[in-house]
């Protein structure tokens, strides 16, 4: 089923240029984010500048931790209309864990508003269930994006998180996952695509989501 | 379904493998990276490093061996073995590693736990917990033991599955429960001390020390309740693969990641 090198298969020079951004605001695994795109074929800026955010052909929201306290680093940095305004811009945006949940209007983790880019709340998993939802889980894809590309309908990722999202639009969940009670792993609405799981941590078919990402960004930064 | 992981342990010393193994050319035998990349390639679904470095001095090739890991491996890596303080846990993930893994220092420092937890996320902090069982207690109890990287360790006063549910209440947000009667034998693990720890606490388990057969991770996930098993020499001494090990725990209906 894997073509063994296929998500790190040298990309074309023209790439080379392609302005990724990871949004660098202390919350979590920045490297393990930048070590993935490099192996896709980037080399990605990792920020927390404003300005560097709206220069950038694609952005990717990494994150772990709490959902509040992540809200006010990006709220300290000057983060929080960048951020509304790079996806308003229709460039490609890919959201990995917090970075998903942080689209959402409001957290049960706390009191502070979300980005509210996305109708919709985080909600805690269930008591009754080992917290955090830890480990590899299966993903039901249901809908297509350019950053799914190849990835099988049914496929394996790895999941750290105790809360998931509630999207008020049912169509924008296009993945599926079961702990318990179903809940949206995956969500796409036009140039946003953002997992609950952690790519990055998800070996090849991972790999595969940030390969997708960057050529998807690529054929977006020619195109405009 | 949430699969239940199987998770190679490597014991790392100066920053070679302590044991070495058996089925890997000799080049690579030592090497962490190459182990980490081979077993990734196997289908391992996590790995776990234990720095067993005696030395202050060699602590730092630790932070290596992580960062070059984690150009080349993509799944979860976590790291214990000398981690003191907050600073030592940030350098670690920093280098690369996902989560830590704390034991004679938290049960020294509880607050240890709570400050990592506070810093970088409960899914970062791994309490490691190796337990000796009380003889002839009943019911069964269990002592936690400290420094046990060197010979048996020692016994504190703590009760196993109390301390577990504390650890739990100040942030760790796995643990790795390591039975020191069984560690080495591979007799199989304490399924009893497994389960009445994953029973006790919300957080995932895995259990750790006694692994010989295929048959024992079956039974430390279906009768001890562990989330996830952690096996080092039926791997390394080639006993098993990975692969055996998935295909077998499936054929006995339990959810593994197919490779």
């Amino acid at each position: 089923m894997k073509a063994e090198l296929d998500p790190a298969s040298p990309l074309p020079a023209s790439f080379k240029s392609l302005k990724v951004l990871v949004v660098d605001y202390e919350s979590g695994n920045l490297r393990s984010v930048a070590k993935a795109l490099e192996k896709a074929g980037v080399s990605p800026i990792i920020s927390g500048d404003p300005k560097e955010l709206a220069l950038a052909d694609a952005v990717i929201l990494p994150g772990v931790g709490a959902g509040d306290s992540a809200m006010e680093a990006l709220g300290r940095r000057g983060l929080v209309e960048p951020l509304r305004g790079f996806v308003a811009s229709g460039r490609p945006f890919l959201g990995v864990c917090l970075g998903l949940q942080l689209l959402m209007e409001s957290t049960e983790e706390g009191d502070a508003p979300c980005l509210g880019i996305i109708p919709g709340r985080v909600r805690r998993l269930p008591a009754g269930l080992k917290v955090p939802h830890m480990g590899w889980n299966l993903v039901e894809l249901g809908g297509q994006h350019p950053v799914l590309k190849d990835v099988p309908n049914e496929a394996y990722f790895y999941f750290v998180h105790s809360y998931y999202v509630e999207p008020k639009e049912e169509q924008l969940t296009i993945g599926v996952t079961e702990y318990s009670l179903k809940f949206c792993s995956v969500l796409a609405r036009d140039n946003i695509l953002a997992t609950q799981f952690h790519p990055e941590k998800s070996g090849y078919w991972g790999l595969k989501v940030y390969r997708n990402f960057v050529e998807h960004a690529a054929l977006v930064a020619a195109g405009s | 379904m949430l699969t239940k992981r199987i998770i190679p342990c490597l014991d790392v010393k100066g920053g070679r493998v302590v044991k070495g193994v058996r089925f890997l050319d000799h080049r690579d035998a030592g090497d962490p990276v190459a182990l980490a990349a081979f077993y990734d390639r196997e289908g391992a679904d996590e790995l776990v490093f234990y720095d067993i470095t005696a030395s202050v001095e060699e602590r730092g090739i630790m932070l290596d061996v992580a960062s070059r890991t984690a150009e080349q491996v993509f799944i979860p890596l976590t790291v214990g073995g000398g981690l003191r303080t907050v600073d030592d846990m940030q350098r670690m993930l920093k280098a690369g590693a996902d989560k830590v893994s704390i034991n004679t220092a938290a049960v020294e420092n509880p607050r240890l736990i709570e400050e990592g937890a506070h810093a970088f996320g409960s899914q970062c902090i791994v309490l490691g917990l190796d337990a000796m069982r009380v003889p002839e207690s009943s019911p069964r109890r269990w002592r936690v033991r400290v420094r046990t990287g060197h010979g048996g360790g020692q016994e504190t006063t703590l009760d196993a599955v109390e301390w577990a549910a504390k650890a739990v209440d100040l942030g760790a947000g796995e643990i790795v429960v390591n039975s020191m009667d069984s560690d080495g034998t591979q007799g199989g693990y304490d399924l009893e001390l497994n389960r009445a720890i994953s029973e006790a606490v919300s957080v995932p388990v895995v259990a750790s020390g006694g692994a010989g057969k295929l048959e024992h991770l079956y039974d430390v996930i279906h009768q001890g309740k562990a989330d996830a098993v952690l096996a080092a020499s039926i791997f390394h001494f080639g006993t098993y693969s990975i692969r055996q090990a998935k295909e077998y725990l499936a054929q006995r209906g339990v959810p593994v990641r197919p490779l």
